[in-house]
C-alpha cells in the first residue's frame, strides 16, 4: 500500500522538477506529455491504491510511516501517511479532476507564454494537494496545505506583467496565511494538550476522553484550525481573495479554486471528525460560518456580470454548503457535495473558459448572448453543470445538496434556521446560474462586430474533458440516492467507518432536539420548489422581459448598489486595516519611533552627550595653572560645605 | 592523520590564517590567483568542518575535541577549546559562507583585493575562535579581534556613508563588550579562573555562588553586549545602516555569522551562568523579542531600499531566535538553534541576492526595479525560492526553526505563542510585496531590460543554496540530533529541578482543563 501511495506521489514532484528546471527548452509537445503523463500516472496509482485497498484492508485506517521529519523534544512529526476510506475518496477524486484538466490545458495554453511554467506549477500543485490529502498528522498536512498555497499563488499570478495579477496572487497568499497562523497556533495547543500530532494516536486518544472531561482546550484546538479551512476555503471574513484568484488562467480556476484546493478545509474538517464531535461548539460554529456564508455569496452572485467572477462567488456559496453539511454533524453529506460539486464545478470553470477562448478572452456576459448555436458542446456541457449545481432532480447536485439540506434540518446539530436559509440560497443559487446561462447562451447575440466572426467552438483537446465532466456530473449523484426516494444513501453508508462513531457520539451526547416532523420527501419538495422559483425568475428577468432588471435597479438602488459593490468589504478592509498598518509603519514606527526617538534620540543623543560632556571636560583641562586652582578651591568649599550640611 | 583529529580545532581556527599569509606572500597584481588562494582556502575549510560534523558524535554529551593547553599562568587563562552541538552547527555555518562571501565577492571588489580576501579569511579565524572558545577570556580576545576586519571591511569597501556605519557597528559593539569584560573580571575575581567549564562546575556543584544581586547585574552585563549584537529591539539600529553600507561579502557575513553569536552567547553564558536571573528576566525579554518581530517586520514592510529590508527583517527573524531562547524549554530552544542556521543561510542567500542586483543596476532602490521577472528570470526564480524560504514555507528551512520556536513559546505563554505566529503573516507581507514591486509587471525602466542573467559561477552558487534550504526543510534531523544535548544542557541548566525524563514528554498545558 505504502509503495503505490508513494508511486502516486512521486510522478507530478518528478513532473514538476523536470518541466520546472529544463522545460524552457523542451519542446510543447514534450512539456504536456510529461506534465498529463505524470497526472495520469498519478490518477492510475490512486485508482490502483484503491482497489488494493478494497481488496485487502477495508475498511481499517492505515498509518503508514515513511521516514522521520522533524524531531525535538517530545514532539516528533514524521513523513507519515494515511489511509482509509476518506482518503481513498479524496486521491481519486483529486487524480482524476486533475488529470482532466491537465488534458483541457494543452489547448486552453496552446497560446500562451510560459508554457513550461504553467505545467510545472499545475504538477506541484498536483503533489502539494496529494500531500494535504494522505497526510497522516497535522505538520504533513500542513506541508501540503501551505504548498497548494503557493501554487495557488505562483498560478493566480502566472501573467505576472499584468499588476491585477500580481496583486490577485499576494493577496490569496496572505489573506489564506492569516487562517494558516491560526491553524499552527491550533496545532501547538493540540502538542500540548494531548502530546501528539499524529492521527492514528491523537483520534483514539480524544475519543476515549472519559465522559464529563472539559473539552475548552478541545473546542479552541477546533476553533483554531477552522481558522485555517476559513481562509483556505474561502469563508466569511476571510473569502475575499477567492474572487480576485480568477486572474489566473481558467484551467487554474477550475482546478485550484474549484475542485481540490478551497475544498482542503472541508476535508480536514471531515478528517477532524473525532476532534470537532468532542467539540460541538465549535462544530456549530462550523455549521453557522458554512450556511451565512453561502447565503451571503449567493446575494452577491446574482449582479455579476463577469462569468468568472459570478462562479466564484458561486463557488464560495456551496463550500458554505459543504460546511453547513459538516457542521451540521453529517460529515459524509459535505464530503458528497465536494466530490459532485468538483466534477459540476470544474465543468462550469471549463466551459466558461471555453467561452472565453471563443470570445477572445472576453468574460462580461452583457457581451455575450446567443451563443449556443455556435458552441453547443460548450452549451450543452454548460447546461448539464448548470442543472447539477441547481439541484434539478436527476442531476448530481440533486443528490448531494438535499442530502445537505436535511442534515442541516435533522443532522444532530441542524436547526430550522440553517435549513431556511439553505434552502433560500438554493433558490438564488437556480437564480443566479441560469441568469448566467441565458445571459451567455441565450437570447440575441450582444457581442460586439469584431468579436462576432471570430466566435467558435473550442477543439477537442477542450471538448473531450468537458464531455467526460458532463457525464460525471450527471451520473455522480447516483452513488448515493436518498432514503426518501427509496435509496440507500450508500456513499454515506460507504465513509462510515470513518464518520459513524463520531455521528453516533454528536447525536448522543450534543444533539438538538429534533426540529419538526417533516419528512424527507417534503423537505425535498421545498428545496424543489425554491430551485424551480428562481430558475423561473431567470426565465421571466432574462429571457420574457430583459428590460426588467434594468428598472428593478433603478427601482432599489441602495441595495442594488450594496450588491454590485459586494457590500464594500474589500474597501472596508483596505480601509481599515491595510491601510491603517501601511501609514502606521511608515510614518509612525519607521520615521517617527525608529529613525527618530531611538536612532536620533538614544543612540545619536547619547553621542551628542558624550561630546558635550568632552566639551566641558576640555574646558577644565584647560592647562592653566590659575583655573585648575579656582577648581579646586571650588571643590573643597563644595566638600566642605557637604560636610557642614549633612551634619 | 592522526593531528588532524587531535589538534582538529587549532586547524579550524589556524586555516584561515594560513590562507592569509599565503596571500601576503603573494603579488598584489595578482588578483586572480588571490581570489583563488582566498576560495581554496575557504573550500578546505569548509571540508574540514564538514569531517568534523560528521566525527561529531551525537550521542555524547559535553564537549568534544577538546584542547587544553596552559597559556598564561598569573591571571590563570588558558588555550581550552572544543565544542557542542551548538558551536559545531555555528562552525559549519561559518565555514559554509565565507566561500559564499568569497564567490559573492568574485568580480565585484576590484579595489584592494588583496587586503580584502585578507580580511576576509581573517575574519573568520576569528568567527570560528568565538565559537569554539571555552575561556572567557579567550573568547573575549576574538570577540574583539573579529571586530577590527569587520570593521575595515565596512569602512574600506562599504558604499555611502561608510565610515558613518562603520564607526556607529564599533561603538555599538563596544558598549557593550566593555560591560562584558568588567562581568568576566568579576567572575574571575569570584571563581579564580576564565575557564568556562570549570566554573559552570563549580557553580552547580555549589562550592562556588554567586549573590542574587550580582547574578542580576552581571546576567545583565553580559546579556547586553549579546543584545546588541543580536540586535534585540531597540538597540538595533546599527543594523540597518551596517548592512546598507556594507559590501555584499561583508553583509552576507554580518547577517550569516556575526547576529549568531549574541544569541550564540546568550546560550552559551547568559542561561548556564545566570540561571536564575534568566529565568527572572525571560519574560520581559521574550516580549522585547516579540516587539522585535511585529516592528521589525512592519519597519520592513515600508523600507524603499532592498537591502535596509533584509536588515530590518533580521531584526524579525532573531526576534523569533531570542524568543525561542528564552522559551527555556527543549522545544523551543532547538528550534531556536535551528533558526540560527536557516537565518543565516537564508538571509545570508536574501543578500547575496541583493547584491548581485547591485552588481547589476547599482541602485537598491525598489523603485527603481519592477518586471525583473521578463527581464532575468532565473534569477528571479532563485530570489523568490529565498524569499519564500525566508517567510517559512514547509519543506524549506526556514518552516522547522520557526514551528518549533512557535511551539515552544506556546508552552512558555500562550500569548507569546499567537503573537510569534502572527509575525509569520507579516513575513508573507512584506517580501511578497517587495518580490511583487521588483519581479512582477512590465518592465517600465529601460535600464532594467538588457540586464545579464545569472552566470555560471553564480548559478552554481544559487542552486547550491537552494540545495541547502531544501535539504534543510527536508530532513533536519541530522542537524537536530546533533544540538540535541547541547540544548538539553542549557535548559537543564537553568531548570535544575527538572525530574529527568520531563524533557521528552509533553508536559501538559496550563490551558488543558483538569478533569
Amino acid at each position: 500500500m505504502k509503495d503505490i501511495l508513494l508511486l502516486m506521489l512521486f510522478p507530478p514532484l518528478a513532473g514538476a522538477f523536470l518541466n520546472g528546471v529544463f522545460g524552457r527548452r523542451y519542446p510543447k509537445a514534450l512539456v504536456s506529455a510529461i506534465a498529463c503523463g505524470a497526472s495520469g500516472l498519478a490518477a492510475l496509482f490512486a485508482l490502483i491504491g484503491a482497489w488494493n485497498y478494497t481488496r485487502f484492508w477495508s475498511p481499517a485506517a492505515l498509518p503508514l510511516r515513511i521516514g522521520t521529519w522533524i524531531r525535538a523534544g517530545a514532539f516528533r512529526a514524521d513523513f507519515a501517511l494515511y489511509y482509509d476510506r476518506l482518503t481513498l475518496v479524496m486521491t481519486c477524486i483529486v487524480t482524476v479532476v486533475a488529470f482532466l484538466i491537465h488534458l483541457y490545458s494543452r489547448g486552453y495554453m496552446e497560446h500562451e507564454e510560459g508554457y513550461y511554467r504553467f505545467f510545472s506549477y499545475m504538477n506541484l500543485f498536483l503533489f502539494m494537494m496529494l500531500v494535504l490529502v494522505t497526510a497522516g498528522n497535522y505538520p504533513l498536512m500542513f506541508v501540503g496545505w501551505e504548498g497548494v498555497g503557493l501554487c495557488s499563488y505562483l498560478l493566480i499570478g502566472f501573467y505576472f506583467p499584468k499588476k491585477s495579477a500580481s496583486d490577485a496572487g499576494k493577496k490569496a497568499f496572505i489573506v489564506t496565511r492569516i487562517g494558516d497562523a491560526g491553524f499552527t497556533v491550533g496545532v501547538a495547543l493540540m502538542f500540548w494538550t494531548f502530546g501528539t500530532v499524529s492521527f492514528h494516536s491523537l483520534f483514539p486518544k480524544v475519543a476515549l476522553m472519559p465522559a464529563g472531561w472539559d473539552s475548552n482546550a478541545l473546542t479552541a484546538i477546533c476553533l483554531l484550525l477552522f481558522l485555517g479551512a476559513v481562509g483556505k476555503s474561502a469563508q466569511l471574513p476571510l473569502y475575499v481573495w477567492l474572487p480576485d484568484a480568477m486572474e489566473g488562467p481558467t484551467p487554474v480556476s477550475a482546478l485550484i479554486h474549484a475542485a481540490t484546493m478551497v475544498t482542503a478545509g472541508v476535508y480536514m474538517v471531515a478528517r477532524s471528525n473525532v476532534l470537532y464531535a468532542h467539540a460541538p461548539i465549535a462544530l456549530e460554529t462550523v455549521a453557522i460560518v458554512g450556511c451565512i456564508t453561502a447565503f451571503f455569496a449567493a446575494t452577491i452572485a446574482i449582479c455579476q456580470n463577469d462569468l468568472k467572477r459570478l462562479l466564484a462567488y458561486s463557488t464560495i456559496s456551496q463550500l458554505g454548503y459543504m460546511f453547513l453539511g459538516c457542521g451540521a454533524g453529517l460529515f459524509a453529506t459535505g464530503i458528497f457535495h465536494l466530490m459532485t460539486h468538483a466534477f459540476f464545478k470544474s465543468l462550469l470553470f471549463l466551459a466558461a473558459g471555453s467561452v472565453m477562448h471563443a470570445m477572445s478572452g472576453e468574460l462580461d456576459m452583457r457581451k455575450m448572448g446567443g451563443l449556443r448555436h455556435k458552441m453547443p458542446v460548450t452549451y450543452w456541457t454548460f447546461f448539464a453543470a448548470t442543472l447539477a449545481i441547481c439541484g434539478i432532480p436527476g442531476f448530481s447536485g440533486f443528490f448531494s445538496k438535499d442530502e445537505i439540506l436535511a442534515a442541516a434540518y435533522n443532522g444532530p446539530l441542524g436547526g430550522p434556521w440553517l435549513y431556511w436559509l439553505g434552502t433560500i440560497t438554493a433558490g438564488l443559487t437556480a437564480f443566479y446560474m441560469f441568469r448566467a446561462l441565458f445571459m451567455t447562451f441565450h437570447g440575441p447575440s450582444r457581442v460586439p462586430e469584431d468579436l462576432a466572426h471570430h466566435v467558435h467552438e473550442s477543439g477537442s483537446k477542450m471538448t473531450g474533458p468537458l464531455i467526460v465532466l458532463a457525464i460525471l456530473s450527471v451520473i455522480g449523484g447516483y452513488v448515493s440516492i436518498p432514503s426518501a426516494l427509496g435509496g440507500s444513501e450508500r456513499f454515506d453508508g460507504y465513509l462510515a467507518p470513518v464518520f459513524f462513531s463520531s455521528e453516533h457520539f454528536l447525536r448522543t451526547t450534543a444533539a438538538h432536539a429534533p426540529s419538526g416532523g417533516w419528512s424527507g420527501l417534503t423537505l425535498m419538495g421545498f428545496s424543489l420548489a425554491f430551485a424551480l422559483g428562481g430558475v423561473f425568475a431567470a426565465y421571466w428577468l432574462y429571457l420574457k422581459s430583459p428590460e426588467l432588471p434594468a428598472r428593478i435597479a433603478e427601482r432599489f438602488a441602495a441595495p442594488y448598489r450594496l450588491l454590485v459593490n459586494k457590500y464594500y468589504v474589500d474597501q472596508f478592509y483596505n480601509w481599515l486595516i491595510v491601510r491603517p498598518i501601511r501609514v502606521c509603519s511608515e510614518s509612525f514606527l519607521w520615521k517617527r519611533v525608529d529613525a527618530g526617538a531611538i536612532d536620533g534620540g538614544m543612540v545619536e543623543g547619547s553621542g551628542a552627550v558624550t561630546v558635550a560632556l568632552g566639551g566641558i571636560l576640555r574646558r577644565i583641562y584647560s592647562g592653566n595653572l590659575r583655573s585648575y586652582a579656582t577648581w579646586v578651591l571650588l571643590g573643597a568649599v563644595m566638600w566642605i560645605g557637604y560636610i557642614l550640611v549633612m551634619r | 592523520m592522526n593531528f588532524l583529529m587531535r589538534d582538529s580545532l587549532t586547524i579550524l581556527i589556524f586555516l584561515p590564517l594560513a590562507g592569509v599569509v599565503a596571500m601576503g606572500f603573494t603579488s598584489r597584481k595578482a588578483e586572480r590567483a588571490i581570489r583563488w588562494t582566498s576560495l581554496i582556502f575557504s573550500l578546505a575549510e569548509f571540508a574540514f568542518a564538514l569531517l568534523l560534523f560528521f566525527k561529531f558524535s551525537p550521542d555524547q554529551p559535553g564537549m568534544q575535541f577538546p584542547e587544553h593547553i596552559p597559556w598564561i599562568t598569573s591571571p590563570l587563562i588558558s588555550y581550552h577549546i572544543g565544542v557542542d552541538g551548538l558551536s559545531l552547527l555555528l562552525v559549519l555555518l561559518t565555514a559554509f559562507l565565507t566561500p559564499v562571501a568569497i564567490l559573492a565577492s568574485w568580480t565585484s571588489i576590484n579595489d584592494r583585493v588583496k587586503e580584502f580576501f585578507m580580511v576576509l579569511l581573517a575574519l573568520e579565524c576569528g568567527m570560528i575562535g568565538v565559537f569554539v572558545s571555552l575561556d572567557l577570556f579567550l573568547f573575549f580576545i576574538f570577540w574583539e579581534a573579529m571586530l577590527i576586519p569587520m570593521y575595515f571591511l565596512i569602512g574600506v569597501w562599504g558604499h555611502g556613508r561608510k565610515v558613518y556605519a562603520a564607526v556607529k557597528f564599533i561603538l555599538y559593539t563596544m558598549v557593550g563588550s566593555a560591560l562584558m569584560l568588567v562581568a568576566i573580571l568579576y567572575l574571575y575575581h569570584v571563581t579564580g579562573t576564565f575557564d568556562l567549564t570549570v566554573i559552570l562546575r563549580d557553580f552547580q556543584g555549589g562550592s562556588k555562588a554567586l549573590s542574587g544581586t550580582a547574578q542580576v547585574w552581571l546576567f545583565l552585563a553580559f546579556f547586553l553586549a549579546f543584545a546588541i549584537k543580536v540586535p534585540i529591539f531597540p538597540l538595533h539600529t546599527w543594523l540597518p545602516d551596517a548592512h546598507t553600507e556594507a559590501p555584499t561579502a561583508g553583509s552576507i557575513i554580518l547577517a550569516g555569522v556575526l547576529l549568531k553569536m549574541g544569541t550564540y552567547g546568550l546560550l552559551r553564558f547568559c542561561l548556564p551562568l545566570f540561571p536564575q536571573a534568566a529565568r527572572h528576566f525571560a519574560p520581559f525579554i521574550s516580549v522585547l523579542a516579540l516587539i522585535g518581530i511585529v516592528y521589525g517586520a512592519l519597519v520592513s514592510m515600508v523600507q524603499p531600499d532592498l537591502k535596509r529590508l533584509v536588515a530590518y527583517s533580521s531584526v524579525a527573524h532573531m526576534g523569533f531566535v531570542v524568543l525561542g531562547i528564552f522559551t527555556l524549554n527543549l522545544i523551543g530552544t532547538e528550534g531556536a538553534i535551528y533558526q540560527m542556521l536557516n537565518h543565516g543561510v537564508s538571509t545570508g542567500a536574501l543578500f547575496l541576492l541583493v547584491g548581485m542586483l547591485y552588481d547589476r543596476r547599482h541602485t537598491r532602490l525598489i523603485g527603481d526595479f519592477g518586471g525583473l521577472a521578463n527581464s532575468i528570470p532565473a534569477f528571479s526564480t532563485f530570489f523568490v525560492i529565498v524569499a519564500l524560504s525566508s517567510m517559512g514555507l514547509p519543506l524549506l528551512n526556514g518552516f522547522v526553526g520557526e514551528f518549533l520556536i512557535i511551539l515552544g513559546a506556546f508552552h512558555a505563554n500562550a500569548v507569546y505563542g499567537a503573537i510569534a505566529a502572527s509575525g509569520v503573516i507579516l513575513a508573507a507581507v512584506y517580501l511578497l510585496w517587495m518580490v511583487q514591486r521588483v519581479f512582477y509587471g512590465n518592465v517600465t525602466d529601460e535600464r532594467n531590460r538588457g540586464l545579464r542573467d545569472c552566470s555560471g559561477r553564480e548559478r552554481f552558487l544559487l542552486a547550491v543554496i537552494v540545495a541547502v534550504i531544501v535539504f534543510m526543510g527536508v530532513y533536519p534531523k541530522p542537524f537536530l540530533r546533533r544540538m540535541d544535548w547541547a540544548a538539553q544542557t542549557v535548559v537543564r541548566t537553568v531548570h535544575p529541578s527538572l525530574p529527568p525524563h520531563a524533557l521528552r514528554r509533553a508536559a501538559h498545558h496550563p490551558l488543558e482543563v483538569k478533569r
